[in-house]
């Protein structure tokens, strides 16, 4: 696979090496962070000096279905050690799902300094990259944040409704199967999540794997999910996009290749998703 | 339920989160490799377990006493869950008659997990003990 920067990405600098990261584990201005799906893995070993952020607990608020608001963002950086300078760059598990879904809420709150490793957790340890058990502990700071602006990435399901009627651009990332309305889950999960199955009319099919190299999990070049994305599913990086899944973590690493590698601007992630659209009472939906 | 099995259950039962995120990882540690002359890579389509995310396969084998052998492989190297439960069922199933360990019941995945099932997870651990059981009521019906 070429360097980042050489795949002629929008945005290369949102994306780094396994091998960037390796050279900079010890760099006080970079703080690397492992979110993952399997809640056991961090504790088996990740990559010395990363800080776990859980999805459910760190991100998310624990009554609500919502994120955490500005005071719940400032103590996490202050936990994890992190300024508004420091460099927060993201892995995990499942091809970087959570690891695209943890550095998209941090956009939510402006934390632009942020970047993925491209892989993830897996190809680091195909690598046979360090792994360390110590769970590193950084001095507290102070980080003053800005209330949660959803709007610029993030879609409520008004917004996908109005969204529909404009014949807006949706993608849907889900599995052939979840789009066709034939499991309410993704392959292999439990089959639950929604008393309706289908996709929201318009949305086009196209898979989260897709932007990715199978053999290694690392993003395919700009000029291959040109292709994917802007010839052979005509969507346009100039229109406005709404992306969706199942619960807004595979539509995330679909918002990022959109946004960063392919310079979407105008790209929100409908976390709601199909958990929320396939529950909805009398919205429109297509098989 | 197998005795040795169900009094780890058990034991399990009383952790709190971060006691059973230890005992499992320690599980993980001890897991062993299906030896090179049980199965030998490319390991056989027949004994994947099916649905499985970290790609694991799975093998019984009759030892002269009558008694069972459990065998294991994990190819994903993030199968961190796979390898613990892989373990567990060896070490508290192996060395049992056939009859005994195809008493064995998916639940005991959620027992032993709780909060560390994931959503994508829990599908494949529960059908590693569903190919364990299926394994053994095949053997004991021979």
């Amino acid at each position: 696979m070429a360097p980042i920067e050489q795949r002629g990405y929008a945005h290369p600098e949102a994306l780094v090496s396994t091998d960037w990261v390796e050279q900079h584990l010890n760099d006080p201005k970079v703080r690397l962070v492992e979110s993952n799906e399997d809640t056991l893995l961090y504790s088996s070993g990740h990559v010395p000096g990363a800080v776990h952020v859980d999805w459910t607990s760190d991100l998310n608020d624990q009554v609500r279905r919502d994120y955490i608001t500005r005071d719940g963002f400032e103590s996490l950086m202050s936990k994890i050690g992190a300024t508004k300078d420091t460099t927060v760059v993201f892995y995990g598990d499942k091809n970087n799902w959570w690891a695209c879904y943890a550095f998209w809420v941090f956009q939510l709150f402006g934390h632009t300094n942020a970047k993925v490793m491209d892989g993830g957790r897996i190809k680091w340890q195909k690598e046979n990259r360090p792994l360390s058990r110590d769970v590193p502990s950084y001095p507290k700071t102070q980080y003053k944040a800005s209330d949660r602006s959803d709007a610029p990435h993030r879609a409520f399901r008004d917004d996908v409704m109005g969204h529909l009627k404009k014949q807006g651009q949706l993608v849907d990332v889900r599995s052939p199967e979840e789009y066709a309305g034939t499991r309410m889950h993704m392959p292999d999960y439990p089959n639950e999540g929604a008393l309706r199955g289908g996709h929201i009319p318009g949305a086009k099919s196209i898979p989260w794997a897709k932007a990715i190299n199978a053999d290694d999990g690392t993003f395919k070049t700009a000029d291959e999910l040109k292709k994917l994305y802007c010839e052979d599913n005509k969507l346009s990086p100039k229109n406005e996009t709404i992306a969706y899944c199942r619960i807004g973590e595979r539509s995330s690493h679909t918002w990022f290749a959109l946004k960063y590698l392919l310079g979407f601007d105008n790209i929100r992630n409908y976390d709601g998703s199909w958990t929320e659209w396939g529950n909805l009472v009398g919205v429109p939906i297509e098989k | 339920m197998p005795e040795k099995l169900d009094r780890l259950i058990d034991m399990f039962q009383m952790f709190d989160p971060s006691d059973r995120t230890d005992m499992l990882l320690s599980y993980a540690d001890q897991f062993k490799e299906v030896p090179p002359a049980i199965a030998t890579r490319p390991f056989p389509e027949s004994h994947h377990v099916p649905q499985c995310e970290s790609d694991a396969y799975v093998w019984a084998l009759r030892q002269p006493d009558d008694t069972m052998k459990l065998y294991f492989a994990v190819e994903n190297p993030s199968g961190v869950s796979a390898k613990a439960l892989a373990a567990i069922l060896d070490k508290t199933l192996s060395g049992l008659p056939a009859s005994e360990i195809a008493t064995v019941n998916c639940d005991i995945v959620e027992k032993i997990f709780r909060q560390n099932i994931s959503m994508g997870k829990g599908m494949g651990l529960m059908s590693m003990v569903n190919a364990v059981q299926a394994l053994a009521r095949r053997a004991s019906q021979s």
